[in-house]
């Protein structure tokens, strides 16, 4: 790139040569590598735009119309550039009087007729007589091929010795000319870039080069259809680049020898092979160069003129005659002559639709800008090219939108323009843009401005190309067709066999009415012939009601399809062995049927997924019963346990005191002591476990009213402080002096304050216990908290703690004193009035027991407008 | 000399009880509040008897029972469980495990103290 760079002078070279073949460099380099990817694919295919444009197949005629239509529209400025660069190097060379004079190119008409209508219609008629002799079995043609190969020799040939004439006879060498050039100093300014639309306007050609090596209908024709053996992709690997440097050795030689000679005058630089030599007065050396150039422009020409022939033949007119019921197609009627007929006449239209934009619009652009509009047009169909090759998910319909949006840009911003400069469409829709509508501006469209034409339509047409065909993509789904076809593109390197029985067939068509119909369309002398060359190949003898086996039918189709277009063949083909043959196509609609079948599979192993789903939770949910049963179980057993232990008690001293009346009187006030707590504790045991049960079950009896918090609190810590006072343990509190109220049952929130208070004095730090009690507000919430001075909370433990008959160990190790069901109440408490209760550990390692309420929404509210 | 009781038992007051009512009966008694404590006591000194809880801190009954009949010193030492748990499954795994007796709580201290004069009387003789 960087030599690529330094020798690519900006301004002077105004026919881009350099840019356009490097750029064509760069997209051969490129385009080698997606041949020989897909290479095998189009060969058998047979069918270039069928198969090569698209990774996907689809016989829809009007899509192909399309494509056919924009290759056509893309390819006349081509066309239109070579027609004019023929006729007026011609009128050059002839009305040329002599050396030394500043060289002009003379008005039409010099003779009595415009010379580019000759140059037209000679070159129609030369590609009719090269491309269309006869419809070719497999659409090659190798006397075309041979012819176009030399021609390029002699265009290199000439080129070549113009370039040395130039560089060697009018200058003294390379160095010489770009020394002279150095010094001029408005040649110095074009050795460098300058402007800001010298980068775009390189980028941009060699973006369009690139893409045009890959989608030229011309260009593909040749790589891919006339390509007879795929070892040749190989060899134009490094060959084509090669000839590419070889012919590009003399274009700043000649284009600076050209701007010296001339000087100051202005001379059409794309002339200058031409009128160099003539200035110089060396009528030979220009001669030689106008040979070139004519052996170029008709290459050129030939070819894609033919290329559009066959697709207008196979994709726009067949299809559409093969559908009219009054066209007989099925009748044993001879059909090559009327196919020969469509190709040679479209040939001719499409020359002269080439020279009617040459007559309405080239004189608004150089030859170059007119080929990069040509370029621009092909580059269109890029983005369904290379995504049909490496994106798997691109649709057919996605390419079409896409190609359709991009073609409708390129049209409005190049192409009508082109008319308007040219005074067929008027000025204004440049300047002002339609209806006066200057958003619309075609050269500045939606207000992008500040690049060339050419860059400008790129983004544009590109964005709404690409962005459509990736759109509609997404939002399309594929067909199984297109799925299979995209596959077979994309992994086409895993797919190294190449399936030859991909036709299974049972059917009784003979091998004589298969020759008919094929010789319908390719005629019959060569049908036979064709026919004879199978047999021999395979050393078989076809006989002539011998039923056609699968690779003679696969043989006769391919035929066909040389000269109608492989999509027809196939029709046609199926259309004579009916129900009988299992083509690819309806394998491919067999296989749309099985991915029906497939997702119905799909769905029915959905419902049995849910089925199992729903048994799957059947069991959670039993599994949660069981749990939930055997929970209860445990529960029982616990009750049974908790009640056990203090009547055990009970009677054990009963019976002591009742069976020992001596006992002595301090014990026996012990004991009866020990019975009376023992009660007690039964009868608040039986308390918590209703109060429990009731609120578990709903059934709780909740006494709500507005509760003062201060002194509910004061109530319940007032209750322990005989515990308090007894065990040493140090209270303090922090409530503020006003509280809003709360809604709260207070009996339950006293029970609540005192069961987390009585609690942390069974954990507190037994020798120097500390329990601190804070309340404080928190927005709408009311925070209170109840922290000591033990060993905290082990962490696992913090939810558990709130079970049922959770007993904790205290800090002494003793047995827990309580039922475990205090923190059990209080979330229950707690829940109801709509707070949360947690347990965690205080920075110096006590438990810390918080508990919210929520404040009522209208002393919220009055809060609010007190602030406000 | 006297028949030793270890009595195991985590709530005091049925400790206190037992206590009154084994020295009653003239019997030396240990006392061991939890699981560890307990087998701790038997390798110390072995006990005709043991009055077990089930529902201990940190090795419940079951496991000192298995313990004890394990261990061969023990061979005849008398095992009376006390269970606040009534079911039958718990009866049986302590009948299995080598318990002697097994009594659900609240029981009688008179029928208790029958029992342990039975099975004393049957190891003396």
């Amino acid at each position: 790139m960087d030599l690529l760079w330094k020798c690519w002078p900006s301004r002077y070279i105004r026919f881009g040569f350099s840019s356009h073949i490097s750029g064509a460099n760069i997209g051969f380099c490129s385009v080698v590598i997606y041949l020989d990817k897909n290479y095998s694919d189009m060969q058998a295919e047979q069918n270039y735009f069928n198969s090569g444009f698209y990774s996907v197949e689809i016989w829809e005629t009007i899509s192909w119309w399309l494509v056919t239509i924009i290759a056509v529209i893309g390819t006349m400025p081509y066309i239109s550039l070579q027609l004019k660069s023929i006729a007026t190097s011609f009128r050059i060379l002839i009305t040329y009087s002599g050396g030394g004079k500043i060289p002009e190119i003379p008005i039409e008409p010099i003779f009595f007729i415009d010379t580019t209508f000759i140059v037209a219609i000679a070159l129609a008629l030369f590609a009719i007589l090269f491309g269309t002799r006869h419809i070719d079995a497999s659409e090659h043609h190798e006397g075309l091929v041979a012819a176009i190969a030399f021609e390029s020799v002699v265009k290199l040939v000439a080129f070549l010795c113009v370039g040395i004439f130039v560089t060697y006879g009018i200058f003294d060498g390379f160095a010489d000319i770009f020394q002279r050039a150095s010094v001029d100093p408005e040649l110095e300014r074009l050795f460098t870039v300058n402007q800001g639309n010298d980068y775009s306007l390189w980028i941009t050609m060699i973006i369009l080069s690139m893409a045009a090596i890959i989608c030229l209908p011309r260009q593909f024709y040749i790589t891919a259809v006339e390509n007879p053996d795929e070892g040749y992709v190989r060899k134009a690997t490094w060959l084509f680049p090669a000839y590419l440097l070889v012919i590009n050795l003399f274009v700043l030689p000649i284009a600076l020898g050209g701007k010296l000679a001339f000087a100051s005058a202005a001379v059409d630089a794309d002339m200058f092979v031409l009128t160099v030599p003539l200035y110089y007065d060396h009528g030979t050396i220009s001669l030689i160069a106008f040979l070139g150039g004519l052996s170029a422009a008709t290459s050129m020409v030939i070819v894609a003129a033919i290329a559009l022939a066959t697709m207008v033949c196979n994709d726009l007119v067949m299809p559409i005659l093969l559908r009219w019921k009054w066209f007989k197609a099925d009748k044993n009627t001879d059909l090559t002559g009327l196919l020969l007929a469509i190709r040679r006449g479209s040939i001719l239209i499409i020359l002269i639709l080439g020279y009617g934009y040459y007559r309405f619009a080239s004189e608004s652009y150089s030859l170059v800008t007119i080929g990069l509009v040509s370029f621009a047009a092909a580059a269109q169909f890029a983005p369904a090219i290379i995504g049909g090759i490496f994106w798997k998910n691109g649709t057919f319909n996605g390419a079409i939108v896409g190609l359709s949006l991009g073609f409708i840009v390129w049209m409005y911003t190049l192409f009508l323009p082109s008319l308007a400069q040219s005074g067929w469409l008027p000025i204004s829709f440049i300047e002002q843009g339609p209806f006066g509508l200057s958003w619309l501006k075609p050269y500045s469209l939606l207000g992008l401005e500040g690049f060339d034409r050419l860059t400008h339509a790129l983004i544009w047409s590109m964005m709404f190309n690409v962005g459509g065909y990736w759109v509609i993509s997404l939002l399309s789904h594929q067909t199984a067709i297109e799925r299979i076809q995209a596959k077979l593109f994309v992994d086409v390197f895993k797919l190294t066999e190449r399936g030859n029985d991909n036709t299974y067939w049972k059917g009784s068509v003979t091998v004589e009415e298969l020759q008919q119909l094929v010789g319908r369309f390719v005629g019959v002398g060569r049908v036979a012939e064709a026919f004879d060359q199978f047999a021999q190949e395979r050393s078989i003898t076809l006989r002539k009601n011998q039923v056609v086996d699968a690779p003679l039918l696969e043989y006769a189709e391919r035929l066909l399809a040389g000269s109608i277009g492989s999509a027809t063949a196939r029709v046609l083909i199926g259309s004579i062995v009916k129900g009988e043959i299992v083509s690819i196509d309806e394998v491919y609609r067999i296989l749309d049927e099985t991915s029906q079948v497939i997702e119905y599979s799909h769905r029915l192993e959905q419902k049995s997924a849910e089925l199992e789903e729903a048994t799957r939770q059947l069991q959670l949910a039993n599994d949660r019963l069981k749990e939930l049963d055997s929970l209860k179980d445990d529960f029982l057993s616990m009750v049974s346990h908790e009640l056990r232990t203090p009547l055990t008690s009970l009677r054990a001293f009963g019976e002591i005191l009742s069976d020992n009346p001596d006992v002595p009187i301090e014990e026996r006030a012990r004991f009866l002591g020990i019975i009376i707590t023992e009660s007690e504790r039964l009868t608040r045991l039986i308390d918590q476990l209703l109060d429990l049960a009731k609120m578990e079950a709903g059934r709780m009896d909740w006494q709500l009213a507005e509760v003062d918090l201060v002194s509910t609190i004061d109530e319940a810590v007032t209750a322990l402080n005989g515990l308090i006072k007894e065990k040493e343990i140090i209270l303090t509190t922090d409530i503020p002096e006003s509280l809003p109220s709360v809604q709260a049952d207070r009996d339950q929130l006293i029970q609540l304050v005192i069961n987390l208070v009585s609690n942390a004095i069974k954990f507190c730090n037994p020798r120097n216990g500390k329990i601190h009690l804070s309340v404080c507000r928190d927005n709408d919430w009311i925070k209170i908290s109840v922290l000591d001075n033990g060993m905290g909370v082990p962490a696992p433990l913090k939810e558990k703690i709130f079970e049922r008959f959770h007993q904790s160990v205290s800090a002494t190790g003793n047995k827990p004193q309580g039922s475990g069901l205090g923190l059990a109440i209080c979330r229950q408490i707690v829940t109801y009035l709509g707070g949360e209760i947690w347990a965690e550990n205080s920075q110096q390692g006590g438990a810390c027991f918080t508990f919210t309420l929520p404040l009522q929404a209208e002393t919220v509210d009055k809060k609010i407008k007190t602030d406000a | 000399m006297s028949n030793t009781v270890l009595v195991v038992e985590d709530e005091p007051n049925i400790v206190l009880s037992l206590q009154f009512v084994m020295r009653q009966a003239g019997y030396t008694v240990r006392v061991a509040s939890d699981g560890e404590q307990a087998l701790k006591a038997v390798a110390e000194y072995v006990p005709d008897l043991v009055l077990l809880d089930i529902m201990l801190p940190k090795r419940d009954g079951f496991a000192v029972c298995e313990e004890i009949r394990n261990n061969p010193a023990c061979k005849n030492v008398k095992i009376i469980m006390l269970s606040a748990k009534s079911r039958e499954a718990d009866r049986e795994r302590a009948l299995k495990l080598g318990a002697d007796e097994f009594m659900t709580k609240p029981f009688s201290t008179r029928e208790l103290g029958d029992l342990a004069k039975r099975l004393l009387k049957i190891e003396i003789s």
